[in-house]
């Protein structure tokens, strides 16, 4: 029913007669007929654009979109500035290709370059590349970029949101590094335990800041530690958090990833996110994927191009750094567009906000004996206990549209990690509150 | 122009959030930033015409014809669009209750059956982020295979010289070593170099079909039964399944693995690089093994994790948003629509292929499926013009070029895939442009070489960025 081919009966027998052939089919003549499917695709019709705008949207009905959302867990929900979506709806942006053919991207590989300063200044380090997929993929990549002969243990916190620990798990099993997970204590790294296994072996060490429970992690220390035993440092942060926090330069970290989520984009049930990844100038030529430099044209004139390409697949095929050969460009061209409207003072009011608000939630829910576990600096996330009630809450919470927070599983059974962000209210926590005082 | 940095004032900005309602927090002193953050501070105005600047400085699809072989530049429909901006999808948050997300499964579980009746595979899994996150995925799955079945000698992996490059680097990633062997001059697999190389090594074959030179491999029974002898698995790469939707399966040519690009074959936008979507998908005896959650269900939806599952390729379900985009494209051309896309991005290719075909060198001149490789060796012998240099003169001339120097097994190749969404005229208007390119190579190749001059820049000076990284803007 629906297709997108202008091609008309009339104009496709011109076709046909200018290739010397009468049907299409002969074109098809290649393949041995018995692989030819028979009967068509067992396949519904297809529809007009009336009908599927009806089937699509009764799909998305069939959510439950919150109005109160108390949940992040690696998924922050952020106003996004109405010029976000305004730019990266422009057709040109949406609809290219990777900029290989430079002298008609420019706008593409500018934005590109923009980006990549950007993520250079929220960490504080020298260099960044154009994106990875996710914010987990970072870490995994990140962890990649530190494997050396003599060098392929990977310690990872067990405080890092289990989403990403799994990735570095199956990215590890793929080049054969060690994956070492650090256990957590009072919900932060053990640092006696990881100091134990710092040997030769460890190429890095990949610490998230703050971390999965909102803890703000003793990252320099730590940093300090994995050095001394010639290790690297990889930091996985917030982009929020960096307008106010430590940056990984400030920990002398060597590599920070990120998810950049926050930074404009959607919740979008998980999809498409954000990998942002800057590291030390000395291991630049180590990064993976696409990486946007200035240089001039033949007249002279300021130009960007993607370089450094002797690292990647299409020149080193088997030998290259990562297979990777795309970058997420329209969501790293969300967060500049995002970080360029709110500006500097912008992005600290949503971090400053996003913290105040979390330890006024914090405050409130203690005095209804929600207790916190862990009595330590956070950003925007905490741990309380559920009282034994997290599944009798939540429903109840469900059923007023208010998402509550993340009931913990396994050693963390029993406990609900909690979220702010600039967008919760007063109000809104105080509604959250009475509610839950009635449970 | 300047960089957006540049335009910055000091003092502008917007008016975005509301003072806050609570007590403010600060940070501890020992744990606060004290470097600089320099962002621009611009006006919403500023901050539009920046962009709108950028974007005249950018050619996208609905700037013009695209015919990048082997990245299936068709049109993107905006009704996927718009669908996939409903709140009902973007303001979904990834680790809301399964009651509460029974669309977001029924996305992905009608995407996964629409994706396997056209694959011919058992199951897919959403979680891939992109063609060559998919490869990845799936050779983790033979890996897994393998290991499990205890056949820890199965190392290595062949890929043809005439593949896509992720191949063999996706080969690397999951810990495999990589036998690559020469094809036939048109991309087929050199049957007998391919039985030399199998055996009790053997993880798996890497192919893709159509082949990189835009022809069916008609051995290709044979040749994932040779690859399933030995003990292998056929690996299916689906950079090119634009040829042959609802027409032949790759699990009716023996593959065991595939991964789909929705950001080519089902035309979700690139987004200038991504984000795309590439789900990995496998027969039945591989299905325990994929990555991620999977859903079940017919009318009420339930997550489930593979039982031997590979683990997660990411956080979360995938490129969710696409998978929304690319659903909304599959059930809108339906049953014919889908191998009716097939069948004209078929005819285009050998139209253009079929006029171009008395003065540019073709790699192969039989039909082609979707693509066809032009081969300019002749034209640079004799007038100094590269496949370069007539790339370059395209550009002038509002055409993006096709893919330069793919397959490498082809001297001086363009790879030319004009998509079904192209009208006849667009074509013809192409092949005039092409067929004027190549008078003017013999004619006046000096004004070749300097091509393009219409565009924003000139020929850009890529050794010195390649040699004096300049990667940020210094403040």
């Amino acid at each position: 029913m629906g297709n997108y081919i202008p091609v008309t009966e009339n104009e496709k027998k011109e076709m046909l007669r200018a290739i010397g052939i009468d049907s299409i089919d002969t074109l098809f003549g290649q393949i041995p007929e018995e692989m030819i499917i028979k009967d068509g695709l067992n396949l519904p019709e297809g529809m007009s654009e009336t009908q599927i705008h009806k089937k699509m949207t009764a799909m998305a009905e069939k959510n439950q979109v919150f109005k109160s959302l108390f949940r992040g867990a690696g998924a922050y929900q952020h106003y996004i500035p109405s010029i976000v979506k305004s730019i990266t709806g422009k057709e040109a942006f949406l609809t290219a290709y990777t900029p290989y053919q430079a002298e008609v991207s420019q706008g593409i590989l500018q934005t590109i370059f923009e980006y990549q300063t950007m993520m250079c200044e929220l960490t504080g380090l020298d260099d960044s590349n154009a994106s990875v997929y996710d914010g987990a993929t970072a870490a995994a990549e990140a962890i990649a970029m530190c494997k050396m002969r003599k060098k392929n243990k990977a310690l990872v916190s067990a405080t890092v949101n289990p989403g990403v620990i799994d990735t570095i798990k199956t990215y590890c099993h793929g080049n054969g590094m060690e994956v070492v997970v650090i256990p957590e204590k009072n919900g932060e790294t053990d640092i006696e335990w990881m100091e134990k296994q710092l040997d030769d072996g460890v190429a890095c060490l990949y610490l998230q800041q703050p971390n999965y429970f909102g803890i703000i992690e003793a990252a320099e220390e730590i940093g300090q530690r994995v050095h001394a035993a010639n290790g690297k440092l990889i930091m996985g942060v917030n982009p929020i958090a960096m307008a106010v926090l430590k940056t990984p330069a400030e920990c002398q970290a060597d590599i920070a990833v990120g998810e950049g989520q926050p930074l404009g984009m959607p919740l979008g049930f998980g999809g498409p996110f954000l990998g942002f990844m800057t590291c030390k100038a000395d291991m630049t030529r180590k990064l993976p994927g696409r990486i946007v430099g200035e240089t001039t044209d033949l007249e002279g004139k300021q130009a960007f191009v993607l370089t450094l390409q002797a690292r990647e697949q299409h020149i080193r095929r088997e030998k290259a750094s990562s297979n990777i050969c795309s970058n997420q460009a329209l969501c790293a061209m969300t967060a500049a567009v995002y970080l360029s409207a709110v500006g500097p003072k912008g992005l600290k009011e949503v971090a400053k906000q996003s913290m105040s608000k979390a330890v006024y939630l914090k405050t409130r829910l203690a005095e209804i004996g929600y207790d916190t576990v862990y009595d330590k600096p956070f950003f925007n996330e905490f741990v309380t206990e559920d009282k034994g009630k997290a599944e009798e809450i939540m429903g109840v919470l469900t059923e007023n549209g208010i998402l509550g927070g993340l009931p913990l599983t396994g050693e963390h059974t029993g406990q609900i990690l909690w979220c702010c962000t600039e967008v919760n209210s007063k109000d809104e926590i105080d509604a959250l509150i009475q509610i839950l005082k009635e449970v | 122009m300047s960089l957006i940095f540049e335009k910055s004032i000091q003092g502008r900005g917007l008016t975005i959030f509301e003072a806050c309602d609570v007590p403010i927090i600060e940070l501890p002193v020992a744990q606060s930033r004290k470097i600089d953050l320099h962002l621009p501070e611009l006006s919403e105005n500023d901050i539009s015409r920046h962009y709108t600047e950028l974007e005249k400085k950018t050619h996208g699809v609905n700037d013009g014809f695209y015919p990048l072989g082997s990245c299936t530049m068709k049109y993107n429909p905006r009704i996927n669009e718009e669908i996939a901006g409903l709140s009902g999808f973007t303001n979904i948050h990834p680790l809301q209750p399964e009651a509460t997300v029974q669309g977001c499964l029924e996305v992905l579980k009608t995407a996964e059956n629409c994706l396997c009746e056209i694959t011919g595979m058992d199951a897919v899994s959403m979680q891939p982020a992109a063609g060559a996150h998919g490869e990845f995925a799936g050779l983790m799955l033979i890996k897994a295979y393998h290991e499990n079945r205890g056949d820890l000698k199965r190392t290595k992996i062949i890929v043809p010289d005439s593949a896509h490059g992720t191949n063999p680097a996706s080969a690397t990633m999951a810990g495999f070593e990589v036998i690559s062997i020469t094809s036939l001059a048109d991309g087929c697999v050199d049957l007998e170099k391919l039985k030399a190389v199998v055996g009790e090594d053997t993880a798996g074959l890497m192919l893709t079909n159509p082949n990189t030179v835009g022809l069916f491999d008609k051995n290709i029974l044979e040749i994932t039964k040779i690859v399933h002898q030995a003990g292998g698995l056929n690996y299916y790469d689906g950079a090119n399944l634009n040829a042959i939707m609802g027409i032949v399966r790759p699990g009716d040519m023996g593959f065991d693995v595939i991964h789909v690009n929705l950001h080519k074959t089902f035309s979700t936008p690139h987004g200038g690089g991504g984000p795309g979507s590439g789900p990995v998908g496998c027969k039945s005896r591989l299905a325990a093994y994929l990555p991620g959650l999977m859903v079940t269900g017919e009318e009420s939806f339930a997550f489930f994790k593979p039982e031997k599952t590979i683990g997660n390729m990411k956080n979360f379900y995938g490129n969710f948003l696409v998978v929304v985009k690319a659903l909304t494209y599959m059930l809108t051309l339906g049953k014919s629509g889908i191998p009716e896309a097939s069948r004209h991005a078929v005819l285009n290719a050998n139209y253009m292929m079929a006029k171009l075909a008395d003065c540019y060198d073709m790699a192969y001149e039989d039909h082609c499926m979707h693509e066809f490789v032009m081969s300019l060796s002749q034209l640079k012998k004799e007038t100094g013009i590269s496949a370069m240099d007539i790339a370059k003169g395209l550009l002038d001339n509002d055409i993006h070029p096709p893919t330069m120097y793919f397959p490498l097994i082809v001297e001086e190749a363009l790879m030319v895939e004009p998509t079904e969404t192209e009208s006849k005229e667009v074509l013809d208007h192409a092949i005039s442009i092409l067929k004027r390119l190549l008078t003017q190579s013999h004619e006046n190749a000096e004004a070749l070489h300097q091509a393009p001059i219409k565009t924003a820049v000139r020929r850009l000076d890529e050794l010195n960025a390649a040699r004096n990284p300049k990667l940020r803007y210094l403040f």
